[in-house]
């Protein structure tokens, strides 16, 4: 009992982080098809601005919290606009290449400005505390991990099934020829989507720099990661994300605990029997790409 | 075909060995010794190459010129990105064919070294190895000295000291690559020889920055002690900070390791949780010793007050030494034979670290190991050392010897 609370506890929270920092990659995938392999840049600047601000500047946590993802967000739509923008419908390996190129280019600008080391984001007093029910102890701030995961779930997911704006981002992921041919902008749903992905993935990266610390190299760290829950929920879907991140996480979780000396390669193993018997993931539809 | 793939490849071989045997270094002494330095400084790896490239600049400027009295030296720095063999060793090769330098040293990645070790051999050029930490390294090329440490010399020590220290049983759990093996061998040595027992022995993959499922596996067996060794760097917050969390310390499960669980540059974004970790190491910043409050003073002055230095800067820091006095004691000639026997009396009692000698039977480092723990000094958590085991010699070579 207190085992299966423990590892669903810390499956849980690690899903969370995943979840927040791949969201954003299925909507760019889901939406335009777009490969964008440099998806957790965004994370990593989320993670720079908090940790800049909070341990330079006295910054409260909380409020970075909020306002580097805002902040990201604004970069993300800036650059959607200057640079993915131009590379819509050319083929997969120019995308790729560019990804690749970005996020050297990040990294470098990332070791220039802030140096090689990792930056620790410091948590408020009151996060870094354990809470005790019963014979259970957690830790407070893996507690507010989850909270934060479930909650942008229930409201990604409401705002896609009950908004407008969701509506609108359904259609363009179903069809777009047709979406367009009803009079929907999609380039300017497009760069909305990417600008919100962006901020998730830096709420992903603040929250997360536990887990993935804020470093230079943060973008491939994490690379594989993201892409698999992605790839695992499937494309032209935005809910099997969470779904595919808490199946990562458990995977992650048990065979860490019950069979440490594979490490991943039980994770990998899964993964790859997984696509193999089922290549669109656990929500895509064959033929979407 | 087969024949003449034979023949093409025994010209190209001639024609490769020839220019490197001939190469031999007929400098004038009043023309700079060239040392070729690899260090790692871009890519993942990047952050510890760059403190032991400062280091090396920093000796260079400031302690260089008063040990070579007129004699120059010209450094050519090379980047091998990382645990590369294939590049370190097209990377030695340019320095010894095109650059003809009298010496090598840095060498962070114990693959590099073993893939350059017979490129010394031929060519017989000195080499200095900074931080690669692997014991038989040493043995592939006799052209191999070492200023940095063995994994067995803070392993099989601090083994010896967790049984005699109330540990019985120690869980060990290590990175899954050469440097992790030879740690768990070497602290499972150590320690069972002493008395204790080791109740579960687990590998974790290199990359797996989810410590929480291994940890709490750890929580739930209730050993005395937890042994672990993994390659620092950014693995260092994330590994003590879900210790702190899983709560292990709270069950009064100790954490110890090799000094490489608590560099000291990362201790800083750590923070006060690294409190009361106990590990076994040849250098802390935290060293009561003059020679160290100079190296400190220097490396704060050029680098500025945040950033630390590391047991790896102070590798690189000695090795620049070795080489200096080497090149001061033999005017710079470049006979490599005469450097090697120069190298292997190499001995100085006032290094950061305390007294460093270098064994003539192994070319191997020989250094004070010290037990330490982490406590918070001025606010700030530090490796504070406790008590000295003098002299060490690397355990591995007595155990297996050649």
């Amino acid at each position: 009992m207190q085992l299966t609370v423990n590892i669903g506890f810390q499956a849980l929270a690690y899903a969370s982080v995943l979840y927040l920092m791949a969201v954003g990659l299925s909507v760019t995938l889901g939406l335009m098809g777009f490969i964008n392999l440099a998806h957790s840049v965004f994370a990593m600047t989320g993670g720079y601005l908090a940790a800049i601000a909070c341990g330079n500047y006295g910054f409260p946590w909380y409020a970075a919290l909020v306002a580097a993802p805002v902040f990201v967000g604004l970069i993300a739509a800036g650059i959607e606009r200057a640079l993915y923008a131009r590379l819509y419908g050319r083929d997969e390996l120019d995308q790729v290449l560019f990804c690749i190129g970005f996020i050297f280019i990040t990294g470098a600008l990332a070791r220039m400005a802030f140096g090689p080391l990792q930056r620790p984001i410091a948590l408020p007093n009151e996060l870094a505390t354990t809470i005790s029910a019963a014979s259970f102890t957690f830790s407070t701030y893996k507690i507010f991990v989850i909270a934060i995961g479930a909650l942008t779930a229930l409201v990604v997911l409401f705002s896609l099934e009950r908004t407008r704006f969701g509506s609108m981002v359904r259609a363009a992921v179903e069809n777009r020829g047709m979406a367009e041919s009803v009079g929907l902008r999609t380039t300017l749903i497009f760069t909305c989507t990417f600008a919100i992905g962006g901020a998730l993935a830096a709420i992903g990266g603040i929250i997360g720099a536990d887990l993935f610390p804020i470093n230079p190299s943060y973008a491939f760290d994490t690379l594989v990661y993201v892409q698999i829950v992605v790839a695992v929920a499937g494309l032209g879907t935005l809910r099997g994300s969470f779904i595919s991140a808490l199946m990562i996480g458990l995977i992650q979780t048990v065979s860490g605990y019950f069979f440490p000396e594979y490490g991943t390669i039980l994770l990998f193993l899964a993964i790859f029997l997984f696509l193999f018997l089922r290549p669109q993931g656990l929500f895509g539809r064959p033929g979407v790409n | 075909m087969y024949q003449s793939r034979l023949t093409r490849r025994s010209i190209t071989k001639a024609l490769f060995a020839t220019p490197m045997i001939l190469s031999s270094r007929i400098a004038l002494a009043a023309d700079p010794v060239k040392v070729g330095l690899i260090f790692t400084t871009s890519g993942p790896f990047a952050s510890s190459g760059d403190l032991m490239a400062k280091a090396a600049a920093l000796f260079m400027k400031h302690k260089a010129p008063a040990l070579l009295s007129g004699q120059k030296i010209e450094i050519i720095q090379r980047d091998d990105g990382g645990p590369n063999p294939e590049v370190a060793k097209r990377l030695v090769q340019e320095l010894i064919v095109r650059d003809r330098v009298q010496f090598i040293g840095g060498i962070q990645w114990t693959p590099n070294a073993f893939a350059i070790g017979p490129l010394l051999t031929q060519s017989k050029t000195p080499c200095v190895l900074m931080n690669a930490g692997t014991s038989s390294i040493v043995r592939s090329s006799p052209f191999f000295a070492r200023t940095s440490h063995t994994i067995w010399q803070s392993c099989y020590p601090l083994g010896q000291w967790a049984a005699r220290n109330k540990i019985g049983k120690a869980y060990t759990l290590v990175t899954d690559f050469a440097g992790g093996h030879d740690a768990e061998t070497g602290f499972t040595k150590g320690f069972t020889e002493a008395g204790g027992s080791v109740v579960a022995a687990v590998r974790m993959p290199i990359q797996n920055p989810n410590f929480a499922p291994l940890l709490q596996r750890v929580r739930d067996t209730k050993p005395d002690a937890l042994f672990v060794f993994h390659p620092g760097g950014t693995q260092t917050a994330a590994f003590i900070k879900t210790y702190a969390e899983i709560g292990l310390a709270n069950d009064g499960i100790r954490l110890i390791g090799p000094g490489d669980l608590t560099s000291d540059e990362e201790l800083p974004s750590v923070g006060p949780i690294a409190k009361g970790i106990i590990t076994a190491h040849h250098y802390s910043v935290a060293g009561d010793r003059p020679a160290n409050k100079e190296f400190l003073a220097l490396w704060h002055q050029e680098y500025g007050a945040s950033l630390r230095p590391n047991y790896m800067s102070v590798g690189v820091w000695d090795g620049m030494r070795v080489i200096a006095t080497t090149i001061a004691a033999n005017k710079g000639n470049g006979d490599p034979d005469a450097a090697m026997e120069t190298i292997k009396k190499y001995r100085d009692d006032n290094s950061p670290r305390g007294p460093i000698s270098i064994d003539p039977q192994t070319r191997d480092i020989v250094q004070n190991e010290y037990i330490r723990e982490v406590r918070i000094v001025n606010g700030e958590p530090y490796n504070v050392e406790l008590e000295t085991i003098p002299a060490v010699k690397d355990p591995w070579k007595s155990f297996n010897p050649a």
